[in-house]
């Protein structure tokens, strides 16, 4: 299969027609319970948030700062297993919208590459993005994710060589993550000098779409990285609306409001 | 295998070009850290072929650590031992253990990527005193990352890393011990990585750490193994360590694996007992994953989350172990076994009646081990076998634990 006929690269092309970038909300499976994790999920989504990054929780997150390790915690602590994840890929991209996880590797290789491709594409997940996985070690994976039909979304870095840039870019499907800034999740108050350059390096070597993740988090900003990128990717501060309330409807209020200031600011891109 | 000083003569088969051993270790880390591994590995290769760098390494080693140490003959041990028990004495090395071997080639690497800050992860604190050491007599900035636990239990060594001139920084996530020491500091490497040296503990983590921390204390078998032949005259029948990381064990470990005839023996941490679960024995009680870095035996629960080691040795409560090790055991080279904290701490108390040497309590699991198989080995050999044991490090850091575990302590 093509990039074409995934349902996220369907949403890229109606985003590029529509001059505007796709919005990506990221949050953890099963924080704060696995019920409220498909609540605020669907409340982003009618908030306007275009795609849903699933984090599976897990025990050592290297590349997450303090907010996500918190609620990676907090998940983990009410005993979200792997497959609570899998019915909650499930029950938002039954709202229509295409629903990627993002996982650390240990999971998926003690669940089963192949057996986690088969049952995330029957649960309507469009793909894998993997953290701590690069194309050198994911032999299982590209097997798998061709044998199922999934997007593969590997990370590049400021760091990363011309020469690794295509060898990521040509091992993505669906589109390529682009880590804008040198460092962990979480959201900043500058964004980043090195995102542009990037993206703009990435797009010599590949015509996939490019999400920039890392340290987004107001309307401003994301208006700012929609000026360049195909998909701005926003986890942090969106789940900071869930850890800081006092209760549920107090952290869907906010979450509805911060969606809808950064849906605004994908809109709007900063040219 | 010959060696010189340094033990690094002949480049090691494994792992790989892309640190693979059979289907262990590799690169399982945020691309943002590929360049710095890049860069590593090939100051690495370079490094090792650079006759003034080994002539540098070799000399630190001699006249800062105080090496070769001694490989000394146990007799009270060995009689209560029923074999011939010869102590490889890496207690006695500048900072009291094997460990300074590490820091200092890794220091030396360094400073010739033109690196200015070190950065390391420390369960008990040896790693972090050691890193302090080698940073002060390098000026290099240092930061130590040590779970808060862990910081309240070895407040001693957070002051002597202090009193080195380092940054102690407690980390408070996940169980604040020391695999979210590792954590934390892989997230200060990958922000500040270009001019920040990440100088990890022991053989594990991403390739190239596990080759070259192995490299940099392969002396010790080395000097063992000529040691030994010049005292006995002939080749152990085994060698024997504990087995945390691993570093101490790879290192008198890779003189030996060409030679069939030497039995090499890894003792891992039994905490309980590996049946309770409450245990760091990764190999003989965890299963096949990837952590920090690298695909290894992993103490971990069904969905692939770590699970909390546990050991009376702070040196040995890690749910990981090097890639290394995986491969060894996998192919049958070396045999891994746990020890329980109850017969690591008699055979503690044993070395101390008999030798009056106080071992690190890392160390006493491999005496244990020593302890256990050596009547075997005599039924199999039908002789006194000969056993080297590295003696990994000195005890002083464990007086207050063993104290407590004793029961010798005067009441306040």
């Amino acid at each position: 299969m093509s990039e074409r006929t995934s349902r996220i690269g369907v949403a890229f092309d109606k985003a590029r027609a529509d001059g505007r970038a796709l919005l990506v909300g990221c949050m953890p499976a099963g924080f704060p319970t696995v019920e409220g994790s498909i609540a605020a999920m669907k409340a982003m989504v009618a908030a306007g948030v275009d795609v849903i990054e699933v984090e599976i929780p897990y025990s050592d997150p290297v590349m997450d700062g303090p907010v996500i390790q918190r609620a990676s915690d907090i998940a983990l602590a009410g005993g979200v297993r792997t497959r609570d994840t899998l019915r909650i890929v499930e029950a938002v991209a039954a709202t229509g919208a295409p629903v990627v996880t993002m996982t650390y590797w240990n999971p998926i290789e003690r669940y089963g590459v192949d057996t986690f491709a088969r049952d995330l594409a029957a649960a309507g997940g469009t793909g894998l993005i993997t953290p701590d996985l690069i194309p050198e070690e994911a032999g299982e994976w590209l097997a798998a994710s061709d044998a199922h039909g999934l997007d593969r979304t590997f990370l590049v870095a400021p760091s990363s060589t011309d020469e690794r840039l295509a060898m990521t870019a040509a091992h993505c499907r669906g589109f390529v993550y682009a880590t804008a800034i040198m460092g962990v999740t979480g959201a900043r108050s500058q964004t980043s000098q090195a995102a542009p350059v990037l993206v703009s390096r990435v797009r010599e070597v590949t015509d996939l779409p490019v999400g920039v993740g890392l340290g987004v988090g107001t309307g401003a900003q994301a208006a700012t990285v929609a000026g360049y990128a195909d998909a701005v990717i926003v986890g942090s501060a969106l789940i900071r609306c869930l850890l800081d309330a006092p209760d549920e409807a107090t952290a869907l209020t906010a979450l509805r409001t911060l969606s809808t200031e950064l849906s605004e600011g994908v809109h709007h891109p900063t040219r | 295998m010959s060696a010189d000083a340094t033990g690094i003569e002949v480049p090691a088969q494994f792992p790989d070009a892309a640190g693979h051993f059979g289907t262990f270790g590799g690169r399982f880390v945020p691309e943002a850290l590929v360049a710095a591994l890049d860069e590593l590995a090939s100051a690495h290769r370079a490094a090792m072929a650079d006759e003034t760098f080994r002539t540098e390494f070799a000399d630190l080693l001699r006249d800062y650590a105080g090496t070769p140490s001694l490989l000394y003959e146990a007799r009270r041990f060995s009689a209560r031992a029923g074999a011939r028990v010869l102590l490889k004495r890496e207690d006695l090395n500048h900072t009291g253990a094997h460990k300074v071997r590490n820091v200092l080639g890794q220091a030396l690497l360094t400073r010739r990527m033109g690196k200015r800050r070190v950065i390391a992860e420390t369960g008990a604190g040896q790693h972090g005193v050691a890193t302090a050491t080698a940073a002060a007599l390098f000026d290099l900035e240092c930061v130590v990352y040590m779970g808060q636990v862990d910081t309240e239990r070895q407040a001693l060594n957070v002051a002597r890393m202090r009193m080195l001139g380092a940054t102690v920084v407690p980390v408070t996530t996940g169980s604040r011990t020391l695999k979210d020491a590792m954590n934390e500091a892989m997230r200060d490497w990958v922000a500040n990585v270009d001019e920040t040296h990440y100088l990890i503990g022991t053989a594990a983590g991403p390739h190239p750490f596990p080759a070259l921390v192995r490299d940099f204390v392969r002396g010790i078998g080395a000097e063992a193994r000529a040691q030994c032949l010049e005292l006995t005259g002939a080749l152990p029948d085994a060698v024997t360590a504990c087995v945390g990381g691993g570093s101490n064990a790879l290192g008198i470990f890779h003189a030996f694996t060409d030679d069939p005839q030497v039995r090499l023996y890894g003792f891992e941490a039994g905490g309980d007992g590996v049946d309770t679960g409450r245990h760091a024995a990764s190999i003989t009680g965890g299963s096949t994953g990837v952590l920090h870095g690298t695909r290894t035996f992993v103490l971990q629960d069904a969905d692939g989350q770590t699970q909390e080691s546990h050991s009376i040795s702070a040196g040995l409560d890690y749910p990981g172990v090097g890639p290394e090790h995986a491969w060894l055991h996998d192919t049958g080279r070396a045999t891994y076994l746990p020890v329980t904290d109850d017969e690591a701490m008699a055979a503690f108390e044993l070395l101390c009646r008999t030798e009056g040497i106080i071992p690190a309590i890392e160390s006493a699991h491999a005496l244990a081990g020593t302890l256990a198989i050596a009547p075997k080995l005599a039924a199999e050999l039908g002789r006194q076998p000969t056993i080297v044991v590295n003696l990994s490090g000195r005890g002083d850091k464990d007086v207050h634990t063993a104290g407590e575990y004793f029961g010798i302590l005067d009441k306040e």
